[in-house]
């Protein structure tokens, strides 16, 4: 029963896309059209990368508030490069270094002066905005349209933006299925404790955990540059609870240890981005949308609370005499 | 054969509190060495430092010939000493070859070597006896399984010693014996073990020796052949009373016809107590004697609301007691808990805080209910003048500046303040110094004196038997022993304490 309960909610998230898609295309005719849907999953490319990267902070229970933030102000130096004449590769680095850079520093506010993620990314959150608003000057800034040829070009018929968040998502996937520091951060996850008696270096282990992040929050930043060619004071705004959200609905856990970069960040991604696309499609009033959103958000993290204490109780146990005979049966074999 | 490991003369102190006094033995190769002693009598500190977690003030160890100085954990390993701790440090979000590789992956470049992985996993899996695949998950196992687990990560280095640390307390009998049978045939290829257990039957079947510590220096040692559980007993229980108690002058009103103060009837929680039954009254002394992990704090928390209980009642002044602490605290009950610093202080608030902490309400003022500082700073003044408090600027600094002995006055103070009808007293005494430990027990008569009843816990017998009226034993979750004064004795305690610590058939006749 309960691992029945357990299954179903480990796969909540194609339960609940499969129900969305349905709705919004029973609907809104049009919805579910081939072009519509590859649209989808272009448009949910930076939230599933920036996805992608929360999942490697969450891994460790830690969050990360800032990308949205970091986004913003590595797009607003990149912007601001390319006006006063820099090449767009040049801007495009200086955007990936950021990133990392302003990851290193949250992961040395948690790691080093030990200040609770929340707070230190909330932190810098402001730190970012504020810094992006002071370069922008508060304006909004339309870039050379080399940004937009970058987000609609294509690679072998396939958009690049799609390109680069399927390279981002298998990275990262075997980032952490395949190397001893995916392993070691899941370890990390479970109990901090636990896994320095273990012999692990945790501290470096977190720390690296938020550079991840923070390279993930600029390649998402390259990506919506692409889309929108222009950087405004609202760049990036409210997407780290898009990230977190996304990932929770992927399966990744809140509390740690638990999750997967794919496919749970892509459809977790898609499953926002239809949500969205959706409401526009049947004309919804726009001011039910931070509603709707905050739904999600909800039910992603009362998904993730559900899954957990399943888990719990499901892996508890107390001596059964089922233990004694199952034991016998193997010691036998 | 030489030895495999000699120790000579180690002498550790904590504080200036000496824990271990020259202790000294030798384990040989393939050989298996039990090691017995009851609570504080030095066993963990012995095995922190074989395990470089600690370093002795003096003394030597030589591995093998050589002098053994590990500098820590990862170091005693590499040496070829391992360790199985009584709580397992596994991951069950990890499959079992990850929790046996965790830190020395195979690896090629950046990723891990699945293949090779796999292979190693799976014969160091065989080699305990685990049937299942290197990719299960160990949330999957039972606690005897995990327990197999841990010794297979202990395996890894090929190690010369294995310490097993009370390995069999979780286990079903089946899996017990299944745990002896490894410990045998890895002996027989040469590895050596010593076997720390408080199940003395295990002991005497399993080990080919054994060593009993008491009052951190070795009390009796030879082949197992030797020994009995009566002469184990005798070893570990010792004799003389070191501390200077307080005379137990006034006892307390002895009349049968009055009701009990606390009753306890039949109490139960499956897995935690069993049919747990006893009375307390006014003015006793009842100390609750027991083993680490026997039941008694689990009791306590229980008592004072803190977890559930499945069945039974708890009666205070006749009343059955219901909620949690809030409704308890105002039927007059009060908790000094076991660890001070987790969950008995804010460490970050001012002594005076901290006093107050229980009995705020009962001091707020007026119409608005307000708290008035100077309303409440003589009645700070004057319990913690009760108490000796010793603070340097008059309680307004934080708790955590105190010493671990002021400190937990400083508790005592608040729950006085509360003047509970019942007063539980968890591990009073632990880490606080002689003099500190002297006023403390002078409170204790104090409060017995003034009408108030006290279940003492604690850990360190000589207090149990200067302090008690009349002590209760508990041993796996059970009483298994009543005793009053002045029928105490050290060895009559420790038996109780050992009971239910049941042992295993013998497998390999």
């Amino acid at each position: 029963m309960k691992r029945t309960a357990l299954i179903l909610l480990d796969h909540a998230v194609i339960l609940l896309f499969a129900g969305v898609l349905l709705t919004f295309g029973f609907l809104a005719p049009g919805f579910l059209s081939w072009a519509s849907l590859g649209n989808l999953l272009i448009q949910s490319s930076p939230t599933a990368v920036l996805a992608a990267g929360m999942t490697f902070v969450l891994m460790v229970a830690g969050v990360d508030l800032s990308v949205g933030a970091v986004m913003a102000l590595a797009a607003a130096v990149a912007g601001k490069m390319m006006l006063g004449g820099f090449s767009m590769p040049l801007a495009l680095a200086a955007m990936l270094f950021m990133g990392p850079a302003c990851g290193l520093v949250n992961g040395l506010l948690v790691t080093r002066l030990h200040i609770a993620a929340f707070i230190a990314t909330l932190g810098t959150l402001w730190l970012g905005r504020g810094g992006a608003l002071w370069i922008t000057e508060t304006r909004a800034m339309n870039l050379p349209d080399s940004f937009l040829h970058l987000g609609s070009s294509r690679l072998l018929g396939i958009p690049l933006p799609g390109i680069i968040c399927a390279a981002v998502l298998a990275a990262g996937n075997v980032l952490l299925e395949q190397t001893p520091f995916g392993r070691q951060l899941r370890a990390t996850g479970h109990s901090a404790v636990a896994a320095a008696k273990a012999g692990i270096n945790v501290r470096r282990l977190v720390t690296a955990a938020y550079v991840i992040c923070g390279f993930c929050a600029a390649l998402a930043g390259i990506l919506v540059l692409g889309q929108l060619g222009a950087v405004s004071p609202k760049f990036g705004l409210n997407k780290e609870f898009a990230a977190i959200a996304a990932a929770v609905l992927g399966g990744t856990s809140l509390f740690g240890g638990r999750g997967a970069v794919f496919p749970g960040s892509l459809l977790g991604a898609a499953l926002i981005q239809a949500v969205e696309n959706g409401l526009v499609a049947i004309n919804a009033n726009p001011y039910l949308y931070p509603v709707v959103t905050s739904a999600v958000i909800f039910v992603a993290v009362l998904l993730d609370t559900l899954r957990q204490r399943l888990r719990a109780a499901a892996t508890r146990r107390i001596f059964p005499e089922t233990e004694a005979k199952a034991f016998s049966a193997s010691a036998a074999a | 054969m030489s030895a495999l490991l000699e120790i000579d003369n180690l002498v550790k102190a904590f504080h200036g509190v000496p824990v271990l006094r020259g202790v000294g033995f030798e384990i040989r190769a393939g050989t298996v060495t039990g090691l017995v002693g009851g609570n504080g009598a030095g066993k963990s500190t012995l095995m922190n430092l074989l395990g470089g977690n600690l370093r002795p003030d003096s003394g030597a160890m030589r591995l093998e010939g050589r002098v053994y100085e590990p500098e820590n954990s990862a170091a005693a390993a590499r040496a070829g000493i391992s360790f199985v701790h009584q709580e397992l440090n596994l991951f069950p979000n990890l499959t079992l070859a990850e929790n046996l590789f965790l830190t020395d992956f195979p690896i090629r470049g950046f990723f891990i070597r699945r293949s090779v992985l796999a292979r190693q996993a799976a014969a160091l899996l065989a080699k305990v006896g685990l049937p299942h695949t290197p990719d299960t998950p160990l949330e999957h196992l039972t606690p005897g399984e995990r327990q197999l687990v841990e010794i297979a990560r202990a395996l890894h280095g090929n190690p010369k010693l294995i310490i097993l640390d009370e390995p069999t307390t979780s286990l079903s009998p089946p899996e017990c014996e299944r745990l002896f049978r490894l410990v045998r045939s890895l002996q027989a290829e040469g590895c050596a073990f010593i076997f720390i257990s408080h199940a003395l039957g295990d002991v005497l079947q399993l080990c080919g020796r054994i060593l009993v510590l008491r009052d951190g220096a070795v009390a009796d040692q030879g082949p197992a052949g030797d020994f009995t559980i009566a002469r184990l007993v005798t070893s570990m229980a010792g004799r003389e009373i070191k501390q200077l108690f307080p005379g137990r002058t006034e006892l307390p009103v002895a009349d049968a016809d009055t009701k009990p103060l606390l009753e306890v009837r039949g109490v139960r929680q499956p897995g935690v107590v069993d049919n747990i039954r006893f009375t307390l009254r006014r003015g006793e002394i009842l100390g609750l004697s027991g083993l680490m992990g026997a039941g008694r704090t689990e009791l306590a928390r229980l008592l004072f609301g803190l977890a559930p209980h499945r069945s039974g009642e708890i009666l205070l002044d006749g009343k059955t007691l219901t909620g949690g602490p809030r409704a308890r605290i105002r039927a007059g009950l009060a908790l000094l808990t076991e660890s001070r610093g987790e969950d008995g202080i804010c460490a970050g608030a001012s002594v005076n805080d901290n006093i107050m902490l229980a009995t705020l309400p009962a001091h707020a003022w007026g119409p608005l209910g307000l708290l008035s500082n100077a309303r409440l700073k003589p009645v700070v003044r004057k319990v913690s003048e009760s108490v000796h408090l010793h603070t340097r600027r008059e309680g307004a600094e934080p708790l955590r500046r105190l010493s671990g002995g002021n400190q937990q006055k400083a508790v005592l103070a608040r729950w006085l303040l509360a003047e509970p009808k019942v007063l539980i007293l968890d591990e009073p005494t632990r880490g606080i110094d002689a003099a500190a430990k002297f006023e403390i027990y002078q409170l204790i008569l104090a409060l017995a004196a003034a009408g108030t009843g006290v279940l003492l816990i604690s850990s360190e017998q000589e207090e149990l038997l200067a302090l008690s009226d009349r002590i209760l034993v508990m041993s796996r979750g059970r009483l298994t022993g009543e005793f009053v004064r002045p029928d105490f004795s050290p060895e009559s305690l420790l038996r109780a304490a050992l009971a239910h610590h049941h042992s295993h058939p013998e497998t390999h006749p």
